[in-house]
């Protein structure tokens, strides 16, 4: 049995208007996300994930960005009309964000212990005493050692791993139905991504909130995920459950980013698969596929006609014209 | 010299960051200890890869070896020369025959030189060229050799995508024809659809060739792919050594273990069924390392002179080599 709907994206286009010409960030996306489920949105640097997240939650600079389309449906409300005030109301409480410098978003001339009684006075109506209690109630959730005493340092004197904790229990305060979390660990060695991958699957536990984990990381992905989107110069142009995705993937580009990664778990067996070229400047307007320069089972329909993300199979969903494992047109 | 010696010999290497204090008298109040007793060598046509953390020393390790910073102690050997006492034609002999590829393709690239100018230079250094015709034929090929249209010779870096970018710092490392490259994070600023193309090139030139790598990075998984050997650095000091799949397959030092089974896999299934050692805490400074073995704070396996007595670096058998007192 699916799961209520909480946010429903639909054709999401976002533009900057730059003096270089227009960039075509986002062409047209549209996603769902149910309650509780975690879903991933991989790609390269510049395929528009940050991008796309940013416009539903009105963090785009406009101008130079332009949001040229699309609705953002979280509940019953579109986030893309609504005023700044609400959004305000919105992103604090309902929709939390952590990004991949927790700097960013922590106030660097005030105390942590501040900033969370701050958060919880506004947002939750607590008193003084009462917010300081649950602030060292919410570090220790997060694992940051001696807490009370913590709550007096200021957050350079954090490390990048214990910061990053600092800004997930700034997040989680107000038990947030979505957190949204772009490349949260990808700053981060492994060790510490390996121990903030552990706490957030804790919290998502404990909370029972929705997740979008924003990564160029397949390993992370597969990890972590329930579903996945697969991005490239601006669309998505594969979604699938994450067993689906990494089992029996169907988008060219997809199918190639797996065998251009190598295994940690396993002896080598062959010369990586590299993808020929670079992904496209996103100055040009797109026609046809982004990725028909670089695919190798590119046909002519390929460079005229982009094609829509389209059901393949039970709840997979691919933008292409060709059907890779009978070869020719789908 | 014979074949079976190794192209590059590293003993006890030691490096530390003086910490000065004042400003008309300048006293040094401590050391970042950032390479502390380093033993390793490399054969002729391996890849030896160099892993661990941020911080754990190991851009430090391949700058010194090739001089770039002065050692505080230890011994270098390149292909016979001593890194250390090298002087005059000598150095120059070294500085042509060990060159390095930087992580950064942004920042390695001088912004105002041509690709032409920037692949040209050591050639014109080293005075490997009778005249300019002679080297703008040598850049053109080397462009080639690397996969970069001879056509671009006169644009500039920023004219290029990162992935080029570094096509263009591995054809000057190999302008001046040498035996010993030290890849710093070549790929880790790259994407991932433009790395296997990287890595690919890197073991193309290795095998036309006969290069001979350090490779120092933190993606556990490439250097399983890449490297013959693997070397691992935890705070300033070697704790593991082996073939590839040895250190991959039966890890001895805990630090290996735990950091080896922290990498994500591409896989859902085996992401699920995966055991994972968690590392309590953070790498200390390496201005104040802990006594003992560096990693004792921190190691799930300690006991009490792993605190005390610093373990020694030894060959376990087959070429293991590693440092831990339960080992």
């Amino acid at each position: 049995m699916e799961r209520p709907l909480l946010l429903d994206v639909a054709d999401l286009q976002t533009r900057f208007h730059t003096p270089e010409g227009t960039v075509y960030a986002v062409n047209g996306i549209s996603y769902r996300l149910h309650e509780g489920e975690t879903l991933a949105m991989v790609g390269e640097s510049g395929c528009g994930k940050s991008v796309s997240m940013m416009s539903i939650l009105g963090l785009i600079p406009i101008p130079p960005g332009e949001i040229v389309s699309g609705t953002a449906r979280y509940r019953d409300r579109d986030l893309l009309r609504m005023s700044e005030e609400e959004l305000e109301q919105v992103r604090g409480k309902e929709i939390a964000m952590i990004f991949q410098d927790p700097m960013t978003s922590l106030n660097p001339v005030l105390t942590v212990g501040k900033q969370i009684t701050e958060m919880l006075q506004k947002h939750m109506g607590m008193k003084p005493a009462e917010a300081a209690d649950r602030a060292v109630q919410l570090l220790e959730w997060v694992g940051i050692p001696d807490a009370r005493r913590r709550l007096a340092d200021y957050p350079h004197q954090f490390s990048g791993g214990m910061r990053q904790r600092v800004m997930i229990a700034m997040q989680l305060a107000c038990t947030p139905s979505i957190l949204i979390a772009d490349e949260p660990t990808t700053a981060l060695d492994v060790t510490i991504q390996a121990q903030i991958m552990d706490l957030v699957i804790r919290l998502r536990e404990e909370v029972g909130m929705a997740m979008i984990w924003i990564t160029h990381n397949l390993g992370v992905v597969a990890g972590l995920a329930e579903r996945v989107m697969v991005m490239y110069a601006g669309f998505i142009v594969e979604e699938a459950n994450v067993d689906d995705l990494f089992q029996d993937p169907r988008h060219p580009y997809t199918i190639a980013l797996l065998a251009a990664l190598p295994r940690v778990d396993r002896r080598r067996d062959r010369r990586l698969k590299s993808i020929p070229g670079a992904p496209p400047s996103l100055l040009v307007k797109p026609r046809g596929c982004p990725f028909a320069p670089r695919c190798e089972f590119v046909i002519a329909r390929c460079q005229s006609e982009m094609p829509p993300l389209e059901l393949i199979a039970p709840r997979h969903k691919i933008a292409c014209w060709v059907d890779v494992l009978r070869g020719g047109s789908r | 010299m014979t074949e079976t010696e190794p192209l590059v010999r590293v003993e006890g290497l030691v490096k530390h960051f003086p910490i000065t204090r004042g400003i008309l008298i300048r006293r040094q109040v401590g050391a970042v200890q950032a390479v502390d007793d380093v033993t390793f060598s490399i054969a002729r046509g391996e890849t030896l890869g160099l892993v661990g953390e941020s911080g754990c020393g190991k851009t430090t390790v391949g700058r010194t070896v090739l001089g770039l910073y002065p050692a505080t102690a230890g011994a270098i050997v390149i292909d016979g020369h001593h890194v250390r006492t090298a002087k005059g034609a000598e150095l120059m002999a070294i500085r042509r025959k060990a060159q390095m590829i930087f992580q950064d393709p942004y920042a390695s690239l001088n912004p105002r030189w041509t690709v032409g100018a920037i692949v040209g230079e050591p050639l014109r250094v080293h005075k490997l060229c009778r005249d300019e015709k002679e080297r703008l034929d040598r850049v053109k090929e080397l462009m080639q050799l690397v996969g970069l249209s001879p056509r671009l010779i006169n644009r500039f870096p920023h004219e290029f995508s990162g992935g080029q970018r570094q096509r263009i710092g591995i054809a000057r490392a190999l302008a001046s024809q040498p035996l010993f490259v030290i890849c710093d994070e070549p790929i880790s600023a790259l994407d991932v659809s433009i790395q296997a193309q990287v890595v690919n090139l890197l073991e193309d030139l290795q095998e036309r060739f006969g290069l001979t790598y350090l490779f120092i990075a933190h993606d556990l998984s490439m250097v399983r792919h890449l490297c013959t050997r693997v070397a691992v650095m935890y705070l300033g000091v070697l704790v593991e050594m082996a073939q590839r799949d040895e250190v991959y397959e039966s890890p001895l030092h805990p630090y290996t273990q735990s950091l080896l089974s922290a990498v994500p896999v591409p896989d859902p299934q085996v992401a699920r069924s995966r055991k994972r050692v968690l590392l309590e805490g953070e790498v200390p400074s390496p201005i104040n390392p802990p006594g003992g073995c560096r990693f004792h704070l921190r190691c799930p396996q300690a006991e009490a002179r792993c605190a005390t007595d610093r373990p020694a670096w030894r060959d376990v058998g087959g070429g293991h080599w590693v440092a831990c007192h339960r080992v």
